[in-house]
Formats: structure tokens, C-alpha cells, sequence
């Protein structure tokens, strides 16, 4: 029999992440810190909306680009935001989920080649859905030294010839790290000059804990060159309703929504009837939610410290990426063992890319209580490692 | 006055907070951890642990905190108390309205709470008993018989779900996956 799977599909890697969830799994009564979704639950008047719109038997499709209600409320949100201001009918796309957004924004806009540069540590998915579109990822490794912000330098260097599109994974998950106004207007010239175009992924915009979060799409001559990608799942804690979307310039918006027709159809009715209640009353939830990440995120660093564990001061999303470089392990290594030993789940920084390696990504969407136990085992953890007492 | 603290040497430019503020959140802190460690609750806050000792103490004298209870689901333990709603009409009294009726109520120990209530009574009364009978006695004995209170209808407590903003019927299980990108 021929080989039934296609070349480019088997030579992806599997994601990192896939490894070690399948040796967590194995393990009962580990405590995770592992999870990249928040905590909480959809707050109760989201979810009894969608509801209602069960109820009320909207069971059927909506138009490809999603509901004409929810798109008019995305554009209402993203001008509240300041952002800037994208027709409802002609700019605005409804997803499942922002990875459906990445992977059609890619698609829309890669020819054979075209290279796209991905700053990492960073999502799993902009790689594979680059190899997927044709396009040739150029990966770009942010240093720790200036907090995994991209630099305009950066930038520069990994710009060819064949440079079509540039990801903007911010605030970042794995590393927590944000782009403020003036790292963002360095590299906006950077991609003017070079005719780039950008995927801005700013599914973790709400949770900002510094200024509000600044988006490239807001900046002077950037709007028409990005495809701005957001979602409900961080913000509003909906991440198992799977809904995304994205704005952007008519031109792109067209032709992904003509992607979107053919394979997905349209969003989930269940989910998009939600969401529109999200946007029209869901501020005061957002508002609460980040208020409980920021605490958490201040007392882990706090934690840290006390540890004597590096790690720099993350701003953005729920997550912290402290250095493990110290105790001569490898990220996976340092992962493996601690599962092993106490019984923590923490994901290895490779997971998100090789400049990774060194790190590994806490995931702060867990109680204080979920979070003092587990700090506590990490602690017994390495100051074994530092009192050299290594089984 | 501004609170702020530099969490991480200099690097962390908080977002100055005022008095009002700090206020707040210390009390929706509070409010459902009354056990929180103040050094912790600090941290968390980004602020000093003096500025929340300061203004812990001075909303007690204010009468803002007026104390740190235990939400308890009796139902769980061996106890056998009663719970009664008890809807109160009664006639107000010239230059201090309900003010006085309110008074003779709550001075009972037994006697939970008092809230003037709009609508079609007047006064809520909650009241705990050891027994239906005992409540019962309350009602006629000490509530019917002044001479202000015109009738009261009494509603005893059969379930509770939810008290004070907690779901008592049901406990926080993670169900997510253990890991996920």
C-alpha cells in the first residue's frame, strides 16, 4: 500500500507540549501548573445566553462571517479599545477560535516561499500552520536580557528578500512578555520599510498588567498592513466555546472569510450568540478576572524571589518564565524530574520554541491556594538541587 | 496620599493607587478571605504591609469592618437550628420612623438581622432557632405582642444554596486538562 499520509504532514514535528502531557496523564495526584486556559468559568450571564439562544432553537448556520450583531459588537469593542475602527461587514471575520485566524491569515497570504518571521519562545502553532501555507518560517530567538521583547535589531537581521509576514505573538504566551507603545512604534518602522504585513496575536490583550495593552494595528500606517487576531477565550474565559476573530483590511478579510466558507462554514451559533452578551456586558467580569491574575502574578514573583529563582517580571497573559538554567539540566530535564520527584506539572520552555531552552512556562491560572502548595514542592525541588543532595 | 511599593527593585512602574483604592481592594479582598495573611494580601496588592495594617485599622474605627465571620453550612454539622424569614408590618413611630420598632427587634440575641425593606411589608427579620417551636414562641411572644408590630409572616429556612456570594451545595473541581499549549 502507498503511503496514505501526505510528506510536508509527516515531517511536522508533534508539538512538545503533547509529550509531556502524556506523561502527566500517567501520573496520579500530580498538581499542574501547566494549563495555558484560565481557571475561572465563563462568567453565568455568558453562559446563559447561550443557553437561551438553544432554547430559543438558533441551532442553525450563521452567515459565513459570523453574526452580523457579534461582528458590529467586535468593531464597537476594538474602537472602546482605541485601537482603531474596522467595518462590521467588510472587515471583520468570526473564528473558531484565534488559532482558525492564524491559520487562514497565513494561508490568505503566503505564496510559495514567502518567508514569515516568528519571534520565539511563542505559540505552538505558528510554525506548522507557516509549513502548511507553503511559507518558510524564519524564527527569530528573543533574549531574556530584554524581557523576550522584540527588538527592532532583531527584526532587521532576519528581514530577506522573500520576508512577507511578521507574527506579533503579544502579550506572549509562553513568556509573559509585552510590547509597550515605543517597542512597538521601533518596529513599525522596520516593517514599513520593508513592505512586511503582520499577524498581531493579541488573544491575551486584556490581561496586561503594566498600561493598557497597545496594539500594532493602533500605531500610524500599521492598520492597513495587519491582521489584528483576538478571541474570547482568555479574556472572557470561553475558551471551550471556540471563538476567535480577527479584523483587518478588507483585501485580506475577503479572501480568509472565503477560506473560512469552505472549511469551517461559520463559528459555532451556541458560541456567538454568547459572545455577543460578553462584549455588551462582560467588562466588569474582564476587569475582575485581571485583577485576581495580577495578584497572583505579583505573588509568585514575590515567591520567586524568596527562592532566589531569576526570573524576569512578565506583564502580560498568565504565565512566568523563570530561569532554571542554574541547575545544569536541560528545560525538559529540569520538567521530567520535577514531575517525578514532586509531583509538579510545569511545561519545559522548548515546548514554545529552541530558545526555550533554560525556562520553563508556569501557568498562574490556578488559586493561591493550588499555587502555594505547588510553590512549595518547586522549592523543595531546587534548593535540593542547590544543597547537591540529587538522588 | 498614594500607596505603591517597587515589586521587583526598580523595574515595575505600578500604576499609582489611592487611598479609595487600596480601600476597595482590601475589602473585596477581605470580604471572602478574612484570613488572608496581611504580608501575603500585600504583596498581592503591590503595596506596603504598614499601608494595609493602617487602613485595616482605621476602617474598624470607622465601623467599615465591623468584624470577620466563618461562613458555616450548619446543615453539614449535628446542629439542629432553624432559620426564619420573618416579613414584618408594623406602624412607624412620629420623628423616628421604624428606627424604634427595629430597635426593641434586634436588641434580641436570637435575632440575626433587621433590614427595612421596601414594598409590601416593612421590616425583614432573620432569626435563628434551636427548634420550629422555639421560633415560633418568638414570634408570638416578643414580635406580635408590641404594640407597633401589625402582623408578621414567618418563613422558615428549608435549603440553603447559597449564602454570602458561596455555593454551598456544590465544591470546585479542575477539570481542565493538565496541560494545555
Amino acid at each position: 500500500m502507498r503511503n496514505p499520509i501526505a510528506d510536508r504532514v509527516e515531517e511536522l514535528k508533534p508539538s512538545g507540549i503533547r509529550k509531556f502531557f502524556d506523561i502527566v496523564s500517567e501520573m496520579k495526584d500530580a498538581i499542574s501548573l501547566g494549563v495555558g486556559e484560565p481557571d475561572f468559568d465563563t462568567p453565568w450571564h455568558i453562559r446563559d445566553e447561550g443557553i437561551y439562544s438553544l432554547e430559543k432553537g438558533r441551532t442553525f448556520y450563521t452567515s459565513n462571517a459570523g453574526l452580523k450583531e457579534l461582528r458590529t459588537e467586535i468593531s464597537k469593542y476594538i474602537d472602546r479599545r482605541g485601537i482603531a475602527k474596522y467595518d462590521p461587514l467588510k472587515e471583520v471575520l468570526v473564528t473558531v477560535g484565534g488559532s482558525e485566524a492564524i491559520d487562514l491569515a497565513l494561508r490568505a497570504m503566503l505564496n510559495q516561499d514567502d518567508e514569515v518571521i516568528i519571534p520565539e519562545p511563542s505559540y505552538v502553532s505558528y510554525v506548522p500552520c507557516t509549513i502548511m501555507a507553503g511559507g518558510k518560517p524564519v524564527v527569530i530567538d528573543l533574549k531574556a536580557k530584554n524581557e523576550f521583547r522584540l527588538t527592532a535589531e532583531e527584526l532587521e537581521a532576519a528581514i530577506t528578500p522573500k520576508s512577507k509576514v511578521l507574527i506579533l505573538p503579544f502579550p506572549n504566551n509562553p513568556t509573559g512578555a509585552i510590547m509597550e507603545r515605543s517597542d512597538l512604534e521601533a518596529i513599525a518602522k522596520v516593517i514599513e520599510k520593508h513592505d512586511l504585513f503582520v499577524v498581531s496575536d493579541e488573544i491575551y490583550s486584556e490581561l496586561s498588567y503594566k498600561e493598557e495593552h497597545v496594539s500594532i494595528a493602533s500605531l500610524p500606517g500599521m492598520r492597513e498592513r495587519t491582521i489584528l487576531i483576538n478571541g474570547f477565550s482568555k479574556a472572557f474565559a470561553m475558551t471551550g466555546w471556540r471563538l476567535g476573530y480577527c479584523c483587518g483590511p478588507e483585501i485580506i478579510i475577503t479572501q480568509m472569510t472565503k477560506l473560512h466558507q469552505f472549511c469551517i462554514m461559520c463559528a459555532p451559533t451556541t458560541s456567538q450568540y454568547a459572545a455577543v452578551e460578553a462584549l455588551k456586558h462582560g467588562d466588569a467580569d474582564v476587569a475582575e478576572m485581571k485583577e485576581a491574575y495580577n495578584q497572583r502574578r505579583r505573588f509568585l514573583m514575590n515567591e520567586f524571589k524568596k527562592m532566589s529563582l531569576p526570573c524576569f517580571e512578565p506583564y502580560g497573559a498568565f504565565y512566568v518564565f523563570p530561569d532554571i538554567s542554574e541547575f545544569g539540566m536541560t528545560s525538559d530535564e529540569f520538567a521530567t524530574e520535577l514531575l517525578k520527584e514532586e509531583k509538579v506539572a510545569v511545561v519545559p520552555g522548548t515546548a514554545f520554541g529552541a530558545s526555550g531552552e533554560g525556562f520553563v512556562r508556569i501557568s498562574y491560572a490556578y488559586s493561591i491556594e493550588n499555587l502555594k502548595i505547588a510553590l512549595d514542592r518547586i522549592n523543595t525541588f531546587i534548593q535540593k538541587r542547590r544543597n547537591g543532595k540529587t538522588s | 496620599m498614594n500607596y505603591t511599593r517597587l515589586l521587583n527593585d526598580e523595574t515595575e512602574r505600578v500604576k499609582f493607587m489611592d487611598k479609595k483604592e487600596l480601600r476597595m481592594k482590601i475589602l473585596k479582598n477581605i470580604e471572602h478571605e478574612a484570613r488572608v495573611n496581611i504580608g501575603e494580601l500585600a504583596v498581592r496588592l503591590g503595596v506596603e504591609e504598614t499601608d494595609i495594617a493602617n487602613e485595616m485599622s482605621e476602617m474598624e474605627n470607622e465601623g467599615i469592618i465591623c468584624g470577620f465571620l466563618t461562613l458555616i453550612d450548619w446543615d453539614k454539622t449535628d446542629s439542629q437550628t432553624v432559620t426564619a424569614l420573618i416579613e414584618v408590618r408594623c406602624t412607624p413611630q412620629r420623628g423616628q420612623g421604624f428606627d424604634t420598632v427595629a430597635e426593641r427587634i434586634y436588641k434580641y440575641p436570637e435575632v440575626n438581622s433587621v433590614y427595612l425593606i421596601s414594598g409590601g411589608f416593612d421590616l425583614l427579620v432573620t432569626l435563628e432557632g434551636k427548634t420550629l417551636q422555639e421560633i415560633a414562641t418568638f414570634v408570638t411572644d416578643k414580635l406580635s405582642a408590641q404594640e407597633s408590630i401589625l402582623s408578621c409572616a414567618t418563613h422558615f429556612i428549608l435549603r440553603r444554596y447559597k449564602d454570602h456570594g458561596t455555593i454551598l451545595t456544590r465544591k470546585y473541581t479542575d477539570e481542565r486538562q493538565l496541560i494545555t499549549p
